[in-house]
């Protein structure tokens, strides 16, 4: 199962996880993890999603979540688990 | 379970500290397009390598996407064009045609840099070996993507003190050729003792007779990260300092090695090494000078600089050789003056000299690099400071490198700008006194007694 971390910055506003997740339902992408913080007003959220069955490419994904994330003043990442993996695990 | 905390770091790395992959550069040997009639060779040349290159971009793009981590170059070496030319060759200007086929080919593929108009002399000149050198003022003229290095000597060989003295005048002569662009051809131009065949970096980059038909060779870089990391530990030991520097330099040869590793597998392309080393950019941040800073010094150039900087090299590879199953390159600190802020600060600041920068050459990773001297300086000079580096390098069974710009029309206390990566440099004054009888002797410097261990 291939991996990939979403991360979303940026300021705190309603409805930012009900945005993001509804377009992984909408493309057959699971969630398996989310953690959220907020540090003074400023929205941190990652998730672990699974794309084995996504309907969409990654670059396609990585595009449109930007630019859902742009429509809200986010900052929506994109990136494969095994760059974490490799920095952070010997 | 990835934590948010590590994801938050290695973005900050990313975002905030200019992490990020220096180079993806891929080697090709042009061995099998040696021909006797140089147009058959030409056309050789550059199918091979449009055949070999035909995904690179689209591949170094695709990683970026799917990784987040920049990737700022993507590069090709070739066989040391000596070797390749030398059987269609007969005059200088045909081996420069042969730089503007490599010329076409970069742009076509859409790389920025392509390495190995090059010749490896280290004991001897062939005749072949001889007129790429003498071309190399016409080829860098006439080209806007060749580099050319020229190797001058090894521990194992010792200095071909003949080809030291003929490069101190083809420095000038390139010099005088691109004195429109502020002598920006010598900016392509690097002269070796101890040259690697693995170098993923430019202007010395190529790809060595040692290498497979081609392979995929990946430079790293945080000078940033480093940095930041040490200002979490100011004031602390030497212990905590290079630990810090050391666990640092792991995290950022991992993702080097990550990459290398998806290149490898997206173009088919073998393996080839992670070159661990620092390489500073002209973006603010992104400074080798400033982490001499961070460990403690007001500027670069103060005293205990080459001690900091042999600590810092240290570690840096420490820490990487256990991130990466290959190794290679020239792996180690950068210390260009032209394309970091920080030594640029130091040179105005009157810190930072040339004889300094010859004492750090000892224990980084390369040489005297990106250093503009005034434009009047003589070409024995210019030799005389190639084989004092190519001693450094000889003895101390090290790389090290020259690539010095004589910059016509200006003078020490001016200025010279050469854009982008290559950033802009002050033109720092050179030792007076004359060595002309000392490089005129001929012959070379014979191997030291340390490399005769067989």
């Amino acid at each position: 199962m291939k991996k990939t971390i979403i991360t979303v910055v940026g300021k705190d506003t309603v409805g930012i996880i009900a945005k993001v997740c509804t377009y992984l339902a909408d493309n057959q992408i699971n969630i398996l993890d989310i953690s959220q913080t907020i540090v003074a007003d400023y929205f941190n959220m990652m998730m672990i999603v699974d794309r084995s069955s996504a309907l969409k490419s990654f670059g396609d994904m990585s595009d449109d979540l930007k630019a859902i994330g742009e429509g809200i003043g986010v900052m929506i990442k994109c990136q494969r688990e095994e760059i974490f993996d490799m920095m952070h695990r010997v | 379970m990835i934590s948010q905390y590590e994801v938050l770091e290695t973005n900050e790395m990313i975002e905030k500290e200019n992490l990020d992959v220096r180079t993806i550069t891929i080697g090709i040997s042009l061995l099998d397009c040696i021909d006797s009639d140089l147009e058959t060779c030409k056309r050789k040349i550059y199918e091979k390598i449009r055949r070999t290159t035909d995904r690179l971009i689209e591949t170094g793009n695709k990683i970026e996407k799917e990784y987040g981590i920049p990737i700022v170059n993507k590069r090709i070496s070739v066989t040391p064009i000596a070797l390749v030319g030398g059987a269609c060759c007969k005059t200088t200007s045909d081996f420069a045609q042969i730089a503007k086929v490599l010329d076409t080919v970069a742009k076509e593929v859409g790389v920025n840099f392509i390495g190995g108009y090059s010749a490896l002399v280290s004991k001897g000149m062939t005749k072949a070996d001889e007129l790429l050198i003498r071309s190399i003022p016409e080829a860098l003229s006439t080209t806007e993507r060749v580099c050319s290095s020229v190797n001058l000597g090894s521990t194992k060989t010792g200095i071909n003190m003949d080809a030291v003295k003929l490069m101190g005048e083809i420095i000038k002569e390139t010099a005088e050729f691109t004195k429109e662009d502020d002598s920006l051809g010598c900016a392509k131009l690097v002269v070796f003792c101890n040259a690697p065949d693995d170098n993923p970096f430019m202007a010395g980059a190529f790809h060595g007779v040692t290498e497979t038909d081609a392979i995929i060779n990946v430079g790293v870089s945080g000078p940033g990260v480093v940095r930041t990391a040490l200002e979490k530990v100011r004031g602390e030991n030497f212990e905590v300092l290079c630990e810090t520097i050391k666990k640092t330099a792991f995290k950022v040869t991992r993702v080097g090695q990550l990459v290398a590793k998806e290149a490898s597998k997206m173009l088919g392309i073998p393996f080839g090494i992670v070159d661990l080393s620092l390489a500073p950019t002209p973006a603010i941040g992104d400074s080798v000078a400033d982490i001499l800073c961070e460990i403690g010094l007001e500027y670069a150039g103060a005293p205990g600089t080459t001690a900091a900087l042999a600590l810092l090299n240290d570690q840096v590879k420490k820490g990487g050789v256990m991130a990466s199953s290959y190794v290679g390159g020239l792996s180690g600190a950068f210390i260009p003056v032209s394309e970091d802020q920080g030594m640029i600060d130091a040179v105005v600041a009157g810190a930072l000299t040339l004889e300094k920068l010859e004492a750090m050459t000892c224990v980084c990773s390369v040489g005297l690099d990106m250093i503009a001297i005034p434009g009047d300086t003589k070409a024995t000079t210019i030799s005389g400071i190639i084989a004092d580096e190519m001693a450094i390098g000889m003895v101390n069974q090290k790389t090290t490198a020259v690539r010095i710009i004589p910059v016509i029309g200006k003078g020490v206390g001016e200025t010279v700008e050469f854009g982008g990566l290559l950033g802009y440099a002050p033109i720092m004054p050179v030792n007076p006194f004359g060595c002309d009888a000392f490089v005129n002797r001929g012959g070379r410097i014979p191997a030291p007694i340390h490399s005769f261990k067989n």
